[in-house]
């Protein structure tokens, strides 16, 4: 009875989940949304604390307390700037977990588990968890500037991959044929599961990481619902597999938003720099005018519409704030300021909408692809904001250029584009950006920050 | 260890009791597909500008595991087990919590004016 009770209450907390989910499809009840979720996981964290089963709760305790400390400190500390890397760091969080839940269920004093299912499904999760664990903290130390954020490619890369993914194989189905004779190979898959996730991620380019958290998140979701039939719990395989559809969808929007397999994303080694230097780059023929932060101001102050077109650039400038403050006084003077947010700008999905938001740009200003290109011929300037690729119009018409087919911001239809970048170096593809050369648009050479400031005092000088 | 005790129960409570687990996997996986589908429907319907809190909220949500962890650091006397049990609950732990607080501070500033 008690049993089916605490069933019951599990399944209260899946449904808290997907009401909180469906609560995200808008931002004014998002963060209720969150709250629900929230109860939820504190309803499933009760009740099995509640449950016979648990015997020796001052550990737990204390352990939940520590955890609870870490996430707590990370989650105020962390600056909305280095958001890609705390998800990806809390995603490595929730893969080892369930890894780790998985082999201690094989250890499990009563004698462990003898299904065979219940026995593919832990060498499953040790695997996916492991894999999302390592693979998340690459991500993290790339995003975070630990490590290089440029692919690391060596000879026979793919041959040593599909070794160990061969080897990881093997003790899987080792594990399962006698767990109780050969144990020790579910230790193998978890270290050759933790080697195959860094492997797996250190040829991936810092650009690329939207796609690969988006899968790594996707991971930790299917982690937990493995976990979940290891344990035959259903509130575990709801969640998880929500997870894991939620991290697919997003892999795939990123994907497209690329206009590149997903394959090419992983195993690719996109953004090197052999490609940079070489095939794909040719010259683009004029040369590139200069715009002073003075000039851009007079120009701005008098447009009806000007569009933002926010990248990476803005991010690691910490510019938002101040565009918010000339978007302020340009909105003073009659100007209307909207923003244009590409899907892969940022280094996570959605990562400039929360940095503008930060920066107190109400979200109604910005705009999506699909919503904002028909507004580029009707704007008089087009603002560039350390966004590159996303901007380069050869997409659209040149079929020998690597990024040619990839969804851009048409801002080259504004009557002028203004684009602050450091110099005219390629960005991450590697690829001229033709838009630089265009009669209509002007450069402003400079740190974003810097740039956006020395026009924000002339608009209030001015 | 189920299997050797069932054993020596009759062949018909052996099949029974098999029927019964499978029934159990069964309906897991159908749980499991329909939470899919599920998961494809409500997301789908997330706009493109709460993309990041999404990740942050549903990563929250994968800490779900936690449960498994309780359970296995709870099991009484230390053993591997219960120690591996442990790591995992402070692993979720920082998931759970720093997850769904940092979605919270992001979502908090989103404004409509």
């Amino acid at each position: 009875m008690i049993e089916h009770v605490i069933d019951l209450l599990y399944l209260i907390a899946a449904i808290l989940f997907i009401f909180g989910l469906k609560k995200l499809s808008s931002p004014t009840t998002a963060r209720r949304g969150n709250l629900l979720a929230a109860i939820g996981m504190l309803i499933a964290i009760l009740v099995t604390l509640l449950d016979k089963q648990i015997v020796s709760p001052a550990w737990i305790v204390a352990g939940m307390v520590i955890g609870a400390g870490i996430g707590l400190w990370w989650a105020r500390a962390v600056p909305m700037t280095a958001m890609p890397q705390l998800v990806a760091a809390f995603n490595g969080f929730g893969g080892v977990a369930s890894a780790l839940v998985a082999i201690s269920e094989h250890y499990r004093p009563d004698g462990g588990a003898a299904h065979i299912d219940v026995l593919v499904t832990i060498a499953l999760s040790v695997l996916i968890g492991m894999v999302t664990f390592t693979g998340s903290f690459i991500a993290y130390a790339k995003l975070q500037g630990v490590m290089t954020g440029a692919p690391i490619l060596y000879k026979g890369q793919h041959l040593v991959n599909i070794l160990l993914g061969l080897a990881v194989v093997v003790f899987g189905v080792l594990f399962v044929m006698d767990p109780a004779a050969l144990g020790w190979s579910l230790w193998l898959v978890l270290l050759v599961g933790g080697a195959l996730g860094v492997l797996l991620t250190i040829p991936i380019g810092g650009a690329d990481m939207p796609v690969v958290i988006s899968l790594l998140n996707s991971y930790s979701g299917v982690a937990a619902a493995m976990t979940g039939f290891v344990l035959r719990n259903e509130a575990l395989i709801i969640s998880g597999s929500l997870v894991g559809s939620s991290g697919l969808i997003l892999t795939n929007i990123m994907c497209k938003a690329m206009n590149r397999s997903l394959a090419n994303v992983l195993f690719g080694g996109v953004g090197t720099a052999d490609l940079a230097a070489g095939a794909g780059v040719k010259a683009t023929a004029g040369t590139a005018r200069q715009m002073s932060a003075e000039d851009a101001a007079v120009v701005m102050e008098n447009a009806r519409l000007i569009i933002v077109v926010p990248g990476y650039g803005m991010a690691v400038a910490q510019a938002q704030h101040v565009v918010r403050e000339m978007a302020d006084q340009l909105e003073r003077r009659g100007v209307t300021v909207k923003y244009a947010i590409h899907p892969v700008a940022g280094r996570m999905p959605g990562h400039m909408n929360v940095l503008l938001a930060e920066a107190n740009v109400p979200y109604p200003q910005l705009y999506d692809l699909d919503d904002i290109n028909p507004e580029f011929p009707n704007c008089d300037v087009a603002l560039v904001i350390g966004a590159n690729d996303v901007t380069n119009p050869a997409a659209r018409h040149d079929k020998a250029s690597p990024i040619y087919g990839m969804p851009i911001l048409d801002v080259d239809k504004a009557r002028t584009v203004m684009v602050i970048k450091r110099s005219l170096n390629p960005g991450f593809a590697g690829v001229d950006n033709e838009l630089y050369y265009l009669p209509n648009t002007y450069m402003l050479f400079g740190d974003a920050k810097k740039m956006i400031t020395e026009v924000l005092s002339a608009l209030k000088g001015g | 260890m189920e299997t050797q005790a069932v054993n020596a129960f009759p062949d018909a409570l052996v099949q029974m009791q098999q029927a019964f687990y499978f029934q159990e996997l069964v309906g897991n996986i159908v749980v499991f597909v329909l939470a899919v589908f599920v998961g494809f429907e409500v997301i789908t319907k997330v706009p493109p500008t709460l993309h990041t809190p999404l990740m942050s909220g549903s990563n929250a949500i994968s800490g779900i595991t936690i449960v498994g962890a309780l359970v296995c650091a709870g099991r009484g006397q230390v053993t591997l087990a219960t120690i591996l049990g442990l790591l995992a609950v402070i692993a979720a732990m920082i998931n759970v919590v720093g997850g769904f607080l940092v979605t919270d501070r992001m979502l908090g500033m989103f404004k409509k004016s």
